[in-house]
């Protein structure tokens, strides 16, 4: 507790209805569950009033449910998320509480942060200025690195980047966007003190100090199945626009898609491979109309942000540029840059020159791949 | 009567002479062995009594005590056959004593009287020269081993027969032979020129080789990591004798050495991942020497390194480093050689195909655990760390590149020119220099020292790494025949210097 303590102390801005509301979600968290997995109704359930969630998914656990409700105290939650460096808005607060998510169907009533408490207001409160940037978990090289590459470069034009914190390509993109500042919004959908997945612990804290974590369940909250769409909701509902990097046909991130449809939000993809399963989710998107998207400029346009005047990247030696084009032409290992431009020591030299540069990328096992879009 | 015949023990890689007593005496009939044997010595009885009878001799029905001395030694093994027998032999007056004080006896006997090969003949022999005596007694198979031994007559016996015509002054020694060290390795059938669309791995072979480097080797199966390795001894440096002869005895001790004589080629030990940290650096109840002394002067492939236990790996790290491994069991204490050039091959993830178009099919915590594994302090310790891809079809058809001959002959040139610069020092190959030497002898040009500043400074090396990728830079420099190391030499060095740390943030 209280690992999140910022040098302001967290504020409390909820109300009780909403912090009493939350509380019913987790409380309900398994019943949701056993509702979800037999496909009585999506998330949207979120948008029943807290009677009726009780009547529809308490069954005879109903009377156990409204007493816990009844016995729950609103400022022992505030003490809570306050030791726990937890700010907390709600709905009913528009100094806050991001006026984009009210567009939902079903907008969480209470947002529990971690961050400085002004930052979710700075960084959230112009919908305009926020795109989400999510994709598949097992993503490959190619979706990570357009992943980084759109956190950083959006992050660094002043758009928030919204994602899930997830394994790959989420995770990519807060990296990314941490590096050129941290401009960058973690919806989790358990605790927003609980590091979902555990591997991402060292992310979480990084997020925690530079940008912000949001949650709408209450602090310690562990997560369900029906968590992750119910979280994609809201960083459909945080931004305008909605970019699938990588993403398998039966994908969360399509859900986050097809939220950001209804909402009639811009909807971008990036293009992969025709071959590659991963690239399924964002072609099928771009067949049936999103936006393409190469580079964060697409999505600037997309938003109506002028493009920054990039410089120009430093001049090159010849061999240098002619190792760099054969590793964007998709020569990985020494032995097939070397097959490629035959200059012996020369080779490895511009290689690390390169490297040393942030042109190319060398990993553990020692493959390059390209740096940037 | 009382007889003394002299043998030796292996004791670690040293042989310590042990005298053997033989005592016959009136007595109810018996034959006792004391003197801290093992279950192979106490065995040696029968074999003796049948050996004796079936060769026609008389196994006396009296009282019959042995002692191995000194008592306090662990004696190990059934090479003290011979001795015993010829202890026999003379106290029951089958054969004159004469011989038995300037001789040694050493080797295995079988019921029906023929001696059979043992293992150590070559320490047994350095020994027998150390205490000064005349020569020695080996079974046939031996003889070429023990005739290394300059100053150390050496009579090869087949028999049981034949041992008494020895004692009874009868038969020839053999000529010792000084040099055996062939200069072609009779590993004819593995030439790096087979090796085909694998140029940058051929090189950091070489630089591997030229260096004393320990390599990482990167790659999707049947990319040709086992193929290249196993290729590494052939561009090694020809054996020196004295080399050889460590090889030798080593092998011989633990029972590798079949052949007769010196070996002449670099021993290439590719132990499975199950291995026991005992088993790959030296252990057991009786101190016995691992794979990386096996591999001692040759090389230590270590196929799938992310399956090897963690432990195993880190008890590596100090043999790898200072040349030897000291293994301490109860009261001995045993120090083994272990200088070989470590090569390491993994997939890059657990089910070998990452980056191998989408084929991979390893979860996000699989890759985070086989990261996690190979980023260990051993692996932190490899010089040389190279990805390779399957060739295209098109570079099977290729034109052969180098062969082992010429890339030996280049190799053998650049340790000639490390050994002139580390003459004087314990260290023979750049890999094997402190960092002390290092900073006292590497020479490096103004912009290679500026590319190395960068490099730093953008938190691509530690400390540890500037001093290693300076010395694969002079491994490369001196393979170019460079006095000093240039930008270029740099550049190749840390172009093969791997860095998990990177990727691990990524992670």
């Amino acid at each position: 507790m209280g690992q999140f303590l910022q040098d302001q102390p967290p504020r409390s801005g909820a109300c009780d209805g909403c912090l009493r509301r939350a509380d019913l979600v987790a409380r309900l968290g398994p019943h949701i569950e056993t509702a979800h997995a037999m496909r009585l109704g999506r998330p949207r359930i979120l948008a029943l009033s807290d009677d009726r969630l009780i009547d529809e998914l308490g069954g005879r656990h109903a009377g156990a449910l409204r007493a816990g409700c009844d016995r729950f105290s609103t400022s022992q939650a505030r003490a809570h998320a306050v030791a726990a460096g937890i700010n907390t808005t709600c709905r009913h607060e528009h100094l806050h509480y991001p006026k984009a998510l009210l567009e939902l169907s079903d907008p969480p009533a209470a947002l529990h942060w971690i961050g400085r408490p002004g930052a979710l207001r700075e960084l959230t409160s112009e919908v305009r200025r926020c795109a989400a940037v999510v994709g598949a978990r097992k993503a490959s090289e190619y979706g990570l690195e357009v992943a980084r590459s759109l956190g950083r470069d959006l992050s660094e034009a002043g758009v928030t980047v919204v994602s899930g914190m997830a394994l790959g390509v989420d995770g990519a993109a807060h990296e990314g966007a941490i590096e050129a500042g941290g401009r960058t919004v973690a919806v989790l959908g358990g605790g927003a003190d609980v590091a979902y997945p555990p591997s991402k612990r060292r992310l979480h804290g990084r997020l925690a100090a530079t940008g912000v974590v949001i949650s709408e369940m209450p602090p310690g909250c562990r997560v369900w199945r029906w968590s992750f769409p119910a979280r994609n909701r809201i960083i459909a509902g945080l931004a305008a626009v909605t970019i699938v990097v990588e993403a398998q046909r039966r994908s969360g991130s399509l859900i986050t898609a097809q939220f950001a449809t209804d909402l009639d939000r811009e909807l971008g993809a990036v293009p992969g491979r025709v071959t590659s399963a991963l690239a399924r989710g964002p072609n099928d998107l771009l067949a049936d109309g999103a936006v393409v998207v190469r580079d964060a400029g697409d999505v600037l346009d997309l938003l109506g942000i002028e493009r920054p005047t990039l410089a120009p990247p430093p001049q090159l030696m010849p061999v240098q540029a002619a190792v760099l084009a054969a590793v964007l032409a998709g020569a990985e290992t020494l032995s097939a840059i070397t097959a490629t431009v035959n200059d012996g020591d020369g080779v490895m030299l511009a290689l690390v020159e390169l490297e040393l540069g942030g042109r190319v990328r060398r990993d553990l096992g020692g493959r390059y791949t390209p740096v940037g879009i | 009567m009382l007889s003394r015949v002299t043998t030796f023990a292996i004791d670690g890689l040293r042989s310590r002479r042990v005298t053997v007593e033989v005592d016959i005496r009136p007595g109810l009939p018996a034959f006792t062995v004391v003197g801290l044997g093992d279950a192979a010595v106490r065995e040696s009885r029968e074999r003796v009594r049948a050996a004796l009878l079936n060769s026609g001799f008389e196994f006396p029905s009296r009282r019959i005590t042995a002692n191995l001395a000194p008592a306090a030694l662990h004696k190990a093994g059934p090479g003290f056959d011979l001795a015993l027998a010829a202890g026999v032999l003379v106290a029951s007056g089958q054969a004159p004593p004469e011989m038995l004080d300037q001789w040694a006896f050493v080797g295995e006997l079988s019921l029906g009287g023929e001696v059979r090969p043992c293992r150590g003949v070559l320490a047994v022999a350095e020994g027998a020269r150390q205490f000064g005596l005349r020569g020695l007694v080996v079974p046939v198979e031996r003889a070429d081993e023990a005739t290394l031994v300059d100053d150390i007559a050496v009579v090869a016996v087949a028999s049981i027969k034949e041992l008494v015509g020895f004692l009874c002054g009868e038969l020839k020694t053999r000529a010792t032979r000084a040099a055996l060290v062939s200069k072609a390795t009779s590993n004819d059938e593995l030439d790096l020129a087979d090796v085909r669309g694998q140029e940058a791995g051929v090189g950091a072979l070489e630089i591997a080789a030229a260096g004393g480097h320990n390599l990482l080797l990167w790659g999707p199966p049947g990319a040709g990591k086992t193929m290249l390795a196993r290729r590494l001894p052939t561009i090694l440096p020809s054996l020196q004798r004295e080399e050889a002869l460590e090889i030798t005895r080593i092998h011989s001790i633990v029972g590798l050495h079949s052949t007769a004589g010196l070996v002449n080629e670099r021993p290439f030990r590719a132990p499975h991942h199950t291995i026991s940290s005992s088993g790959l650096v030296g252990g057991g109840a009786v101190p016995a020497p691992g794979e990386v002394t096996l591999a001692h002067h040759g090389v230590l492939f270590l196929d799938e390194l992310s399956e090897f236990a963690r432990s195993t790996l880190d008890a590596l790290r100090q043999p790898l480093e200072d040349g030897w491994v000291t293994v301490v069991r109860g009261q001995r204490s045993v120090r083994y050689p272990a200088r070989a050039i470590l090569v390491a091959a993994t997939n890059p993830c657990p089910c070998g195909y990452a980056g191998v178009g989408d084929r991979c099919r390893c979860s996000e915590p699989d890759l985070a655990r086989h990261r996690r594994r190979l980023s260990g302090p051993l692996v932190d310790r490899l010089d040389l760390c190279l990805s390779l891809q399957r060739p295209a079809i098109g570079a099977l058809t290729q034109s052969k590149g180098p062969t082992s001959e010429q890339v030996r002959t280049r190799v053998e040139q650049a340790r000639a020119i490390q050994s002139k610069r580390l003459r004087g020092l314990r260290a023979t190959c750049n890999a094997q220099m402190d960092s002390r030497q290092t900073s006292d002898l590497v020479r490096a040009s103004g912009p290679a020292l500026s590319l190395l500043d960068l490099a730093y400074n953008a938190s691509f090396l530690s400390m540890r790494g500037h001093q290693r990728v300076l010395k694969v830079a002079r491994t490369i420099a001196d393979l170019a025949g460079s006095v000093t190391v240039e930008r270029e030499h740099v550049g190749s060095a840390l172009a093969l210097r791997q860095h998990g740390s990177r990727l691990g943030e990524a992670a």
